[in-house]
């Protein structure tokens, strides 16, 4: 197994403040728009661009959410490992609102497909946008492209691309992880 | 461990603590569902469930058919009173009729002790126990200390004990296995002559007086008196009854600790239970009802994720 750097601390820092500012330009204040993570792996990039927005652009209120996908995912019982659910914590309605999905990594497209049909559950929002902080290109199954990139990657094959954040692994990085 | 041990759920005696643990963190997920705007997934949208019931039941033929209908399964329901058991159907043809249109998983309450695991052997479709006559009723027992874990923080070491009519009832015994799998600590209170004989085989102490078992629990459940269980008289009257072992206000006053209160329902207002205590804060009855659909959801979302038709 080998691995390679994608994205250091410093190119993810970057990154971040460029999504954090794309997402002002289209959103101004947010007081109409909320930002919700997806399980388990976005809510920590959701988490970083509310701290951002928050604290450098001093946005006053940002509503974030957390969606867990696993009861509304297409796999279910299709895959060899039993799904395992994560916590849901959406305490605002979504209904005619602007709502920012937020993943790590956009692959299949399929999580995505799934967290559109799941945020449906809290309501009928006026408008969805996407932002992963990596693209997959060339990999998608689904007619879903995001509104907000970090970076776009060619990745192929049974190469994964992992994300990895200073509250979880220890470090801000991207790899590009070579299963051989 | 995020799979069950089983492919059915016949009663908690065959299933493990880590089961029940599955089950319990699942249905916290399903609880968060059931009080969403739009209380449905998508999970079970190509699963059919049959609720074959035997025997009379409302709360938890409700209870299963809308955890169904909110996991998005099809739903096909049966009682017997209405159908060709009547005529002299066998339970096992019974059931491969209705299999033979397609059902992916049985639902069944029945009043012989041992059915749903006699069907299991018989035919294939995930069973789920919905009490099966004075044997078990597992999806009660989970709920009921689900809702102990909820109040409670933890099941693990809380005194419980069981009050009533322990020799009729599936809930009582269901109850016992689930607490001690979990760790808590249970006692039975009750009329001597509705004490089953070797009831202390099973690891739970037998308390005659009330009084005394209140004080020694953190939780009493109050089971039903099951007047149509009854074919002799197993105490005098029902208002000795009451007398004895019916809960009142001015024994939980005389407490020094307040307890908490289940009831599985229905509700015998006045005998086991008096109105204004079923109707305090310290009974956790409709909180009972509520977490049973989210249980019964985690029930049937983890055993359908067993039944892997799409395989390679």
């Amino acid at each position: 197994m080998s691995q390679k750097v994608l994205l250091n601390a410093t190119e993810i820092h970057i990154a971040l403040h460029r999504l954090a500012c794309q997402l002002i330009e289209n959103h101004d204040n947010f007081e109409n728009t909320v930002l919700i993570g997806i399980q388990p792996r976005g809510i920590f990039l959701a988490e970083r661009l509310k701290g951002l927005l928050v604290s450098e652009y001093k946005i006053k209120k940002v509503q974030l959410g957390k969606l867990d996908i696993t009861f509304y995912r297409d796999d279910f019982r299709r895959s060899g490992t039993p799904l395992e659910a994560n916590k849901t914590h959406i305490d605002f309605v979504v209904e005619n609102k602007k709502v920012v999905l937020i993943d790590d990594v956009l692959y299949t497209g399929r999580s995505i497909r799934s967290a559109l049909t799941a945020i449906q559950s809290f309501g009928r929002p006026d408008e969805i946008e996407l932002l992963t902080l990596i693209d997959r290109r060339f990999s998608r199954h689904l007619p879903i492209q995001p509104d907000y990139r970090g970076r776009q990657v060619d990745a192929i094959g049974d190469e994964k691309v992992k994300v990895c954040w200073t509250e979880n692994e220890g470090e801000d990085a991207v790899y590009l992880v070579n299963s051989d | 461990m995020s799979e069950l041990s089983v492919n059915h759920l016949l009663g908690i005696k065959y299933i493990t603590e880590a089961d029940i643990q599955l089950i319990f963190e699942t249905a916290d997920h399903f609880k968060e569902v059931i009080n969403r705007p739009i209380k449905k997934v998508p999970s079970l949208r190509d699963i059919t469930i049959a609720n074959l019931f035997f025997e009379n039941s409302t709360r938890t033929r409700l209870s299963f058919e809308l955890a169904e209908k909110r996991l998005s399964a099809d739903v096909v329901n049966f009682s017997a009173a209405s159908s060709s058991v009547k005529k002299g159907e066998t339970l096992v043809d019974t059931v491969n009729n209705i299999l033979s249109m397609k059902v992916d998983m049985v639902v069944m309450r029945h009043p012989n002790p041992g059915a749903g695991v006699f069907l299991s052997k018989h035919i294939n479709a995930s069973i789920v126990n919905a009490g099966d006559g004075a044997h078990e009723h597992p999806t009660q027992a989970l709920l009921d200390s689900y809702s102990i874990r909820e109040r409670l923080g933890d099941v693990a070491g809380k005194n419980v004990v069981i009050v009533g009519d322990i020799l009729h009832s599936r809930v009582a015994l269901s109850n016992i296995f689930a607490l001690q799998k979990l760790g808590a600590n249970v006692k039975v209170c009750g009329p001597k002559t509705l004490m089953p004989k070797y009831i202390e085989k099973l690891g739970v102490t037998f308390e005659p007086n009330l009084v005394n078992a209140l004080n020694w629990c953190d939780v009493a459940n109050m089971l039903r008196v099951q007047n149509e269980r009854m074919d002799i008289s197993y105490f005098p009257s029902t208002r000795e009854y009451t007398q004895q072992f019916g809960v009142n206000k001015k024994i939980l006053a005389s407490l020094d600790k307040e307890i908490v209160l289940m009831h599985p329902g229905p509700i015998n207002r006045g005998v086991e239970i008096t109105s204004d205590v079923a109707d305090s804060k310290q009974a956790i009855i409709l909180d009972q009802v509520e977490n049973g659909v989210a249980v019964r959801m985690a029930v049937l979302y983890l055993l359908a994720s067993k039944i892997k038709q799409y395989e390679n």
